[in-house]
């Protein structure tokens, strides 16, 4: 008999364990939720799978009787569309700055102090100054997920400027590249794939500022109807709507791992090579 | 290997010193290389070569005295008036073989977008082909550096800095990670390289051999004086300047004066 620490899992054996925690808890949930409602048909902390569906045919498949929407894809669109934007607007933001900072001594002199002291701002704090300065709507929510994602973006891509070895800038400049080439030809494109590994990990982030955001001031969204439903123990809605958060989390995950193995072959070269 | 006609120099070094602090690193540095000459830099680790690669690159300026270029002064930072190879890191991971070549092309000529279009892209791609020939790399022209071989990658650095034509090219230990049967490789080539194009050469190197093999002139730089309580308070200088066009052999004399492992000249 091998050593434990020896034992690899085959294809089929690692879907199998990877699957079995998810179907215990599963499991878990349903004969609790049966266990409750066989003693209170009216309990509403865990609904039946039954329930889940009528909740979600409501939500989801059918119109709204007042405003004609389905509430469901509403919400997924507004959410959507608020976090897609802040977080583009701060990969550009981020993408412009870190590449600044991590090839100009000048401008990194100036910058990089700010950016850490802003970096260490609870954004969360600052939330009632940006409803007062920004107002409720949009505006408000987007500049939340910045301001929680951006110096972390920023800090990242300089370091990982930073990291690029030295003899490549000096190549770069032996074949007659000026500051802007060098910036152009040689940074930016080695930049790219890093600022998609970096937005892949600030996500998580971005996720919880607009919830938050639209937890306080919102009139549709994912983290709104949450929120909302909260007031009558809708629990038949807020746990499909938590796994379609996750969901799509995953998926806007899955789509930029994609991307970046699509876009920048070399890099996934680089990275699997581990130097 | 043909002696070059003696003609005005391309580089001239007078009175060349750098320290850092009260660290002399080197000191009365005098000499002349016309085109043409490979100058092969052999020395003691700690003796200053490294040092020396980065004035001539650019990187740092001299304490004292001046280096020459064509008779100006040298620029003082890195230009396309020279080439450089490192040991690694030489080649841009995120082009293509043809990419690497054809970049420095692309720079020089269209200093604002990097990029060539239309007619002079066709006239860049064919001399960025004709150097990738030269160096042996046509099969491999799609590939990424990562995909390559050490070997491969140096060949695609000396074709990447060749193509922009350099006044002179700086190699830094070029060939020391590699295979001694890619090595031997690689020397011939450069031999090859260095002929075609009338190149005139640097290169730092710790393989004693190689330095004699490859070189039409051999510099040792060494510490002449030595104050033992104060190690640092005297920089290195080029002790020997060995011209090896006649003889290959290895004068025993300068053997014994290099401080060297005797492994190093087997």
């Amino acid at each position: 008999m091998r050593r434990l620490m020896n034992l690899t899992p085959g294809a089929g054996g690692r879907l199998l364990l990877g699957l079995l925690p998810f179907m215990l808890l599963l499991l878990v949930y349903l004969a609790a939720s049966a266990d409750r409602l066989a003693e209170n048909p009216n309990d509403k902390l865990l609904p039946s799978m039954a329930q889940f569906a009528e909740a979600i045919r409501r939500n989801a498949i059918e119109p709204n009787v007042r405003t004609g929407e389905v509430v469901f894809w509403v919400d997924t669109e507004a959410s959507l569309k608020r976090l897609g934007i802040a977080v583009a607007a701060s990969a550009a933001i981020a993408l412009f700055i870190g590449l600044a900072n991590g090839l100009l001594p000048l401008v990194r002199a100036g910058l990089s102090p700010l950016i850490t002291a802003i970096s260490l701002i609870p954004p969360m704090a600052i939330l009632p100054v940006l409803f007062i300065v920004f107002g409720l709507g949009e505006l408000s929510k987007g500049v939340l997920i910045a301001l929680g994602i951006t110096p972390f973006l920023i800090r990242d891509l300089q370091a990982r400027a930073l990291e690029l070895p030295e003899e490549m800038l000096i190549k770069a400049q032996t074949l007659g590249a000026s500051t802007w080439l060098v910036a152009l030809r040689v940074m930016l494109p080695q930049l790219l794939p890093r600022l998609i590994d970096a937005v892949r990990l600030s996500l998580g982030a971005a996720w919880l500022f607009l919830i938050a955001a639209e937890a306080v001031a919102a009139t549709e969204g994912l983290g709104y109807r949450i929120f909302l439903v909260r007031r009558y123990l809708s629990m038949d809605l807020i746990l499909p709507y938590v796994v379609w958060i996750t969901l799509l989390a995953w998926l806007v995950d899955w789509l930029l791992a994609r991307l970046s193995r699509l876009a920048f072959p070399w890099y996934q070269a680089d990275s699997k090579g581990g130097h | 290997m043909s002696a070059p006609v003696p003609q005005q120099p391309v580089l001239q070094l007078t009175s060349v010193a750098k320290s850092y602090g009260d660290n002399r690193v080197l000191e009365r540095i005098n000499a002349e290389v016309v085109a043409g000459e490979f100058v092969s830099v052999v020395g003691a680790s700690g003796c200053g070569k490294s040092t020396f690669l980065k004035l001539l690159l650019g990187t740092e300026q001299p304490s004292r005295g001046q280096i020459l270029l064509d008779g100006q002064p040298l620029p003082q930072e890195p230009g396309p008036e020279r080439g450089i190879v490192f040991q690694r890191y030489s080649v841009l991971p995120h082009l293509t073989v043809l990419g690497n070549v054809l970049v420095g092309l692309e720079m020089q000529r269209a200093p604002l977008l990097g990029k060539l279009f239309g007619k002079a892209r066709a006239q860049a791609l064919a001399e960025a082909r004709a150097m990738i020939n030269a160096v042996g790399l046509s099969h491999v022209e799609g590939h990424y550096p990562r995909a390559l071989s050490g070997g491969m990658q140096q060949r695609l650095a000396l074709a990447q800095a060749l193509v922009v034509k350099p006044r002179f090219l700086l190699l830094d230990e070029p060939f020391g990670a590699l295979d001694p049967g890619i090595r031997a490789d690689m020397h011939q080539l450069m031999k090859r390289l260095w002929r075609d194009h009338g190149l005139t050469v640097f290169m730092i190197t710790h393989d004693l051999k190689e330095g004699f093999s490859l070189g039409t002139r051999l510099w040792v730089f060494d510490k002449v004086r030595h104050d033992p309580q104060v190690p640092t308070a005297y920089g290195a200088t080029i002790t020997y300047d060995i011209p090896l066009n006649q003889s290959k052999a290895l004068p025993p004399s300068i053997a014994a004066a290099l401080n060297q492992p005797a492994a190093e000249f087997a």
